[in-house]
Parts: structure tokens; sequence; C-alpha cells
């Protein structure tokens, strides 16, 4: 828990047609080689928002290792499901799973439990958009707008003053970008620190579609909401 | 000798069954119900090796209700027949599998469509419009691919069942008896009298 509340925030905001994921990256610096991130097939850095499945992403917060063994857990859960049911695994089946096997580390074996926090954003048919919450006990519950990590406190009494019900997806965009500008260490915002993501239904399809922004769509919404670094060069002709 | 009928509709599903329960030249019995209750909107009419049959239909409707009591929801008819035919292929390739074949027919809340499943004993499954297991299927698959209309009202679905009761009561060399129908709609499951 200690763990947790030093990482890296990550808050969730239901809207009625999607489910938006917003995370601060504590891993940053000029040498890290963020090229994986550029390309990559699934998007993200790997290191806070991940996909768990076509209907469901995940944001993380706490200890790094124990995330990724919890996401793998949940990854291969998912295509069991898929494997015996022929359909997409439903949001709260998924975070079920996972916290049955957090539960069973806090009463056997005497192993210590992860230390992790997840946020689920996902879709299915039986209760459309969702958004759970899961702790190191193996206790989750759904949320219209949440958050976890380090500023977890201000970012959810924002998230309570500013939510709506019945928002749309750009809306709650818009909203987790504003309380995360808030909530930040950094002064500035920008694609090196945020990891941002969106879930939603394709139009045609009318099934879910999960999208990690990649580095350089990350700027541009910053820069579309007006929370985007400035040039530097701009600042100095102004001056 | 079991013979099994479904087809689907305008928002329904009708299975059928025939209702005799025999053993070499003694019938035991004229009015066993094949066809189990799988759900609030999900029905399965079984044949096959007698005890496989009942042992595996009341395995499979145990294990749909502890997903319900578990999940809140029931399965929909095309998970629940993927999580059947699974069980089925798994056997297949154990020590002794089942040989049961089964015709499972719903109707899907979420989408407001019905849907029919045909699964036999080595876990092959077709989703399809109409269906018939046994020496049934020999005589009826051709009036159904004649008369089977997937619009039609439940008045005429059952009327397309009656001429394929009838045919088989007329060809087939044993006489079966009486013919239990049942139907899945939107509002649920129940009993028809043809």
């Amino acid at each position: 828990m200690e763990a947790i509340s030093h990482a890296g925030t990550v808050l969730g905001v239901l809207a009625k047609d999607g489910v938006v994921l917003a995370a601060e990256k504590k891993v940053t610096g000029k040498l890290l080689d963020l090229s994986g991130a550029k390309e990559g097939g699934y998007g993200g850095s790997g290191e806070k928002i991940f996909l768990l499945n076509s209907n469901v992403i995940s944001g993380v917060a706490g200890i790094t290792a124990d995330a990724n063994s919890l996401v793998n857990y949940a990854r291969t859960a998912a295509q069991r499901h898929l494997f015996s049911y022929d359909e997409d695994i439903p949001v709260e089946q998924l975070a079920q799973r996972l916290c049955d096997l957090k539960q069973g580390y806090t009463q056997y074996g005497g192993l210590r439990p992860f230390g992790v926090s997840l946020l689920y954003a996902g879709y299915d048919v039986h209760y459309q958009f969702q958004l759970y919450h899961s702790d190191p006990s193996g206790n989750y519950s759904g949320w219209k707008a949440t958050c976890i990590g380090a500023n977890n406190g201000t970012a959810q009494s924002l998230l309570k003053q500013e939510y709506k019900d019945d928002i749309s997806v750009e809306d709650a965009i818009g909203l987790a970008v504003r309380v995360m500008g808030k909530t930040m260490d950094s002064t500035t915002l920008g694609s090196e620190k945020l990891e941002f993501a969106v879930l939603t239904l394709d139009k045609s399809t009318k099934q879910p579609h999960a999208r990690i922004y990649k580095p350089a769509e990350v700027d541009a919404l910053l820069a579309e909401h007006g929370l985007g670094k400035k040039e530097e060069d701009a600042e100095m002709k102004a001056a | 000798m079991e013979c099994q009928f479904a087809l689907t509709g305008k928002g329904y599903v009708i299975v059928a069954s025939d209702t005799t329960a025999a053993r070499s030249i003694v019938k035991m019995k004229d009015d066993e119900d094949k066809i189990k209750t799988l759900g609030p909107h999900m029905l399965m009419s079984y044949s096959g090796e007698p005890g496989d049959t009942v042992q595996f239909a009341e395995y499979i409707e145990r294990n749909l209700r502890l997903h319900q009591i578990r999940y809140h929801h029931p399965l929909r008819p095309s998970s629940a027949a993927s999580w059947i035919r699974r069980q089925l292929a798994d056997s297949l390739r154990s020590r002794s599998p089942y040989a049961v074949n089964l015709l499972v027919g719903g109707y899907d809340i979420a989408t407001s469509e019905p849907h029919l499943y045909w699964i036999d004993y080595l876990g092959t499954m077709a989703h399809i419009p109409f269906a018939a297991q046994g020496y049934g299927s020999y005589f009826a698959l051709s009036l159904l691919d004649r008369y089977h209309n997937p619009e039609a009202s439940l008045e005429e679905g059952l009327e397309t069942l009656r001429r394929c009761i009838s045919e088989v009561e007329k060809r087939l060399i044993v006489g079966l008896g009486k013919f239990k129908v049942k139907v899945v709609d939107r509002n649920g499951t129940r009993e028809i009298e043809l």
C-alpha cells in the first residue's frame, strides 16, 4: 500500500460512450529508449497502461514487476475464457479473476501480496462500459471516475466536483487531461510523462476498440486542450 | 431410435423431442422429458448412449446454473454452446468419452436474436437455422429445407414442425408416439401442446 501511494497517478473516467485512462509515468529521462512505444503494435511504453484483451485496458500503480506479472496473468485468463466460451471475457469477471489471485496471496502460502493497484476500463455486452478498481487485498469495486497512486485524494475530489453522469467520451478526455494537469508533479504536461488511453465502440463493427496513444498523439491531445509545452524559441521571441 | 428437431423463427426457437424410453424391444416409458432448461432463455435436447445422456445433460445444466449465480447473468446462447462443445471435445480424448448428441436453442437477450446449435458427441458444432438429431433427420431435413422460414411466426413454425413429425410417424419403422415440444423466446421457456 505504501509503494502504491508513491507510484505514478492513474485516473479513469467512465463516459456513456467510452472509458478514458490517464497515467503519469515515473520512469523518464533523456537516455530512456522509447522507440518501441512510437511504433509498437499494442501501444504504450509498457509502464503504466496495458491492453489486457480487445475489450479491456488497464492502468497499474505500484511495484512495476508485480504489475507485469498480474497483467500477464490477466491476459492469460482472458484468453482462457475466449478458448472455452468463444467470447470476450466480461470486464467484471476479469477483475474477479485477478482479485481471486491477489486474495490467495493474502491467505495462503506465506507469500507477500502483490504491491499493485489496478484500474480496469472495459466494455462487454452485459453492462456496456465499465470502470473497476482493485487493490492488493483483492477487493474490487466499480466506479464512474476514480484515481490511484500519488495525489489520488486530490484527484478524486477534483473528479467528484467536475464529473457529471452521461458525459461524452470527448468531455471525459478533457476532464482526465485537466485533472492530470492539476495533480502531476511536473510543471508542464508532455508525452514523456503522460500515458493516455481510450476505449470506445467502433461505429461500424460495434466491437470494442482500445486505443493507447502514441507519444506524438499524446502531445497533439495536450496541445488541443492547451496544456502542452510551449516551444522554447517562441517564448524567447515573445520576451 | 431417438428423434429430435429444432427450428428458429421470428424471435423464438422451437425444440422438439420424442418421449420414448426403450431398451431393446421393450418400451419402458412414453413420457420421458429429453429437453433440459439450461437457463431463463435456453433449452437443450439430448440423445445418445443411455446413462451418458442424463449424466452429461445434468452436468451442463448445473454448471450453467453455477455460472449464473456466480456472475449474476446467464451465459448467452453462443457462449454456452461453445462451452458445451468444449466439454464434449475434451471428453472425446479421455478414457471414456460421453456419447451424447445435442440441440441447443436459446434467445440472446443482448441482441434480441434466436440461436440454434447442433452439437454431436465428437464436439462438432454447427450454428444453423434448423436441425435434427437421430434417424428423424433423414426424413425431416429435406422438409425443413423446403418449408422453413426464418421469419415465420410461432404458428407457422409449429406447422412446419407438424409436417416433420407426421413424416417420421409415417415412414420410420419404429412408432415414437408423442413428441414433447418446448419454445424459447424473449419471455422465457414454455412447453407447447401441438
